[in-house]
């Protein structure tokens, strides 16, 4: 694997490795050099397998950190490929002519982040949420409690009780 | 065509009247010409495996395409976990895969425990494999029958889902819940075997033998099955690579992918099993149905051998922080195990706070049951398309989470 990452090193601009396990790295390079990363791993060093495209949301550092995770079936090791994009301007290259599901990845990618992957099939079309007409949900500053009192309370006849002191006043209701 | 080799009803049938194919492969299909009818197969029918639906486009009975919809049981579960400590996690973490939410726990667990160096004492590595194989039976037991199922071969479900009861019992007995266990937690497990307990699984698992001599009677040897499976759904050895198959899937191609094998975890490395390769990769129904058959059937062997070879007591917790205040350091890691459908894997972020800053599941359903589903669709008979989408072992809540 350390001559993997010294061959990654050498044909790109590597700005980070991170040695997690003996068999897991994440190699953090630009936005730019992400997908030719990813597909010289893919054709030149046998990490045929695309695990996943992730996104981890970094809000008070103002960046999205993608993940593409592959896999080599020989060395039975993992590399993930993290690149930071600007959460305002969130856009990033398409990987779906390297492997056939990752498509799949970049429409729930845009529908949750609000990451534009352009010339990516069907990314416009609804994932989970159909009908969906805020925010990405994904994106931290979403208020999951917030927009549920937004959206579904309150609702006539529905009261919420605090379940210790209901119960207390249905059981002991002399005490 | 795009296709040309999937299904057999291509072999006898003219083309000529049915879409035929632009220059990138692509079937063109004008729903205006009044030659197509839409139809929607699910979220509510028989032959779909949970909460899902697939849009078709029939010329004749024939499936010209299909595009998978998902979000009926979407549950915003990834988010929630933003919002609940490490621990608070575990409740809704086996949600994420009704029949077999063991792998989610282990994941999760080893996830937490990586990240922040937990040991797991050896007697508890043991039982956790006890209890992932145990799941792996449980959720073969309820899906192999199912292959039959799709094509009206009804009894083997019923038939499997009385033994699937009988894991069920136990896993009561070892956990105290018979669906979600939450057995694994970080550190190691819950508890110990109960008195009687290895006897009364032994006896189940001998029931299961005399099922498999029954099942294989009833599914694989019928003449039905064989006729409507054999050829069809085939899975081109080519695309396993291409579309991310793992699994039963991908060794009934011929690749032999098993986690347990590829990068062992807990106590595989200690084991002699080797799991099931079609080596002629016929890659069809019938395929993928004889490998979940020895999967089954290796199942068993290989808790009867962890029954045999695990310590008879020992720690079944290590040593862990406060567990309702457990901070884990900075950093990410990617944990898997093989569930009885494939790789299954966690994404896991921390960001030195008591809650998680990203878990991210990788099921095997999420490539299996839609780029790879909406490919081997098309041509298909309409009447096969639930046989398809079984054989594929699709799993809904793993992809809307």
């Amino acid at each position: 694997m350390e001559k993997i990452i010294q061959h990654l090193q050498g044909a790109f601009d590597v700005k980070a490795v991170k040695k997690q396990r003996n068999d897991l790295y994440f190699v953090t390079v630009g936005k730019d050099q992400a997908i030719p990363a990813v597909t010289y791993l893919r054709d030149a060093e046998g990490f045929s397998h695309l695990v996943m495209i992730t996104v981890a949301d970094w809000m008070e550092k103002g960046v999205f950190e993608l993940n593409y995770i592959v896999h080599n079936y020989q060395l039975h090791a993992d590399i993930s490929i993290c690149t930071n994009i600007d959460r305002e301007e969130a856009t990033m290259h398409s990987a779906h002519h390297l492997w056939e599901q990752a498509w799949t990845y970049q429409r729930e990618l845009k529908e949750m982040y609000g990451i534009e992957f352009p010339g990516s099939p069907r990314v416009d079309e609804s994932f989970n949420l159909e009908g969906w007409d805020n925010i990405p949900p994904m994106r931290r500053e979403f208020d999951t409690l917030k927009y549920a009192n937004e959206t579904f309370f309150p609702r006539p006849g529905r009261v919420s009780h605090d379940p210790a002191t209901y119960m207390k006043q249905k059981l002991y209701p002399n005490e | 065509m795009s296709n040309s080799n999937n299904h057999k009803l291509l072999i006898k049938t003219d083309r000529s009247s049915y879409p035929q194919p632009d220059e990138s492969g692509k079937l063109q299909v004008d729903l205006d010409s009044g030659k197509y009818v839409k139809v929607w197969h699910g979220p509510n029918h028989p032959g779909v495996t949970g909460n899902m639906s697939l849009e078709l486009t029939l010329c004749g009975d024939e499936v010209v395409e299909a595009k998978t919809h998902v979000g009926y049981l979407h549950r915003g579960f990834e988010k929630i976990f933003e919002r609940r400590t490490w621990m608070q996690c575990f409740p809704t973490v086996v949600r994420m895969c009704v029949p077999e939410p063991d792998s989610n726990e282990y994941n999760l667990a080893a996830s937490m425990e990586e990240l922040s160096n937990v040991e797991v004492p050896e007697y508890a590595q043991w039982m956790r494999t006890l209890v992932l194989e145990m799941a792996r039976i449980s959720n073969l037991l309820r899906l192999l029958p199912a292959h039959g199922g799709t094509m009206g071969l009804g009894l083997g479900v019923q038939w499997g889902v009385y033994l699937r009861d009988l894991i069920l019992d136990r896993f009561e007995e070892l956990t105290g819940a018979r669906i979600y266990h939450m057995y694994i937690i970080p550190g190691g497990v819950r508890g110990k075997m109960p008195d009687g307990f290895k006897k009364r699984l032994i006896s189940n698992l001998d029931d299961i033998d005399d099922f498999l001599i029954r099942l294989k009677r009833l599914v694989i040897d019928n003449a039905v099955f064989k006729k409507r499976s054999i050829g069809t759904g085939y899975i081109n050895p080519s695309w396993v690579d291409k579309y991310g198959i793992v699994g039963p899937n991908a060794r009934a191609a011929g690749y032999k992918r098993d986690v347990r094998k590829d990068n062992p975890y807990l106590i595989y490395d200690q084991l002699d099993f080797e799991p099931y390769v079609d080596n002629e990769a016929a890659s069809d129904i019938f395929s993928r149905t004889w490998v979940r058959f020895m999967d089954l059937k290796y199942g068993v062997e290989m808790i009867r051998q962890i029954l045999d070879k695990m310590p008879n007591d020992g720690e079944i917790l290590g040593k862990i922080p406060n567990a309702l205040n457990w901070k884990i350091p900075t950093g990410q890691t990617y944990v898997r195990s093989e569930s009885s459908r494939g790789e299954y894997g966690f994404f896991a972020v921390a960001d030195g706070s008591e809650y998680p800053r990203r878990i991210n599941l990788r099921g095997p359903s999420y490539t299996h049951a839609i780029a790879l589903l909406e490919k081997l669709l098309v041509n298909a008979n309409i009447s096969d398309v639930s046989a398809i989408m079984v054989s594929l072992a699709t799993c809904p809540p793993e992809i809307e989470r």
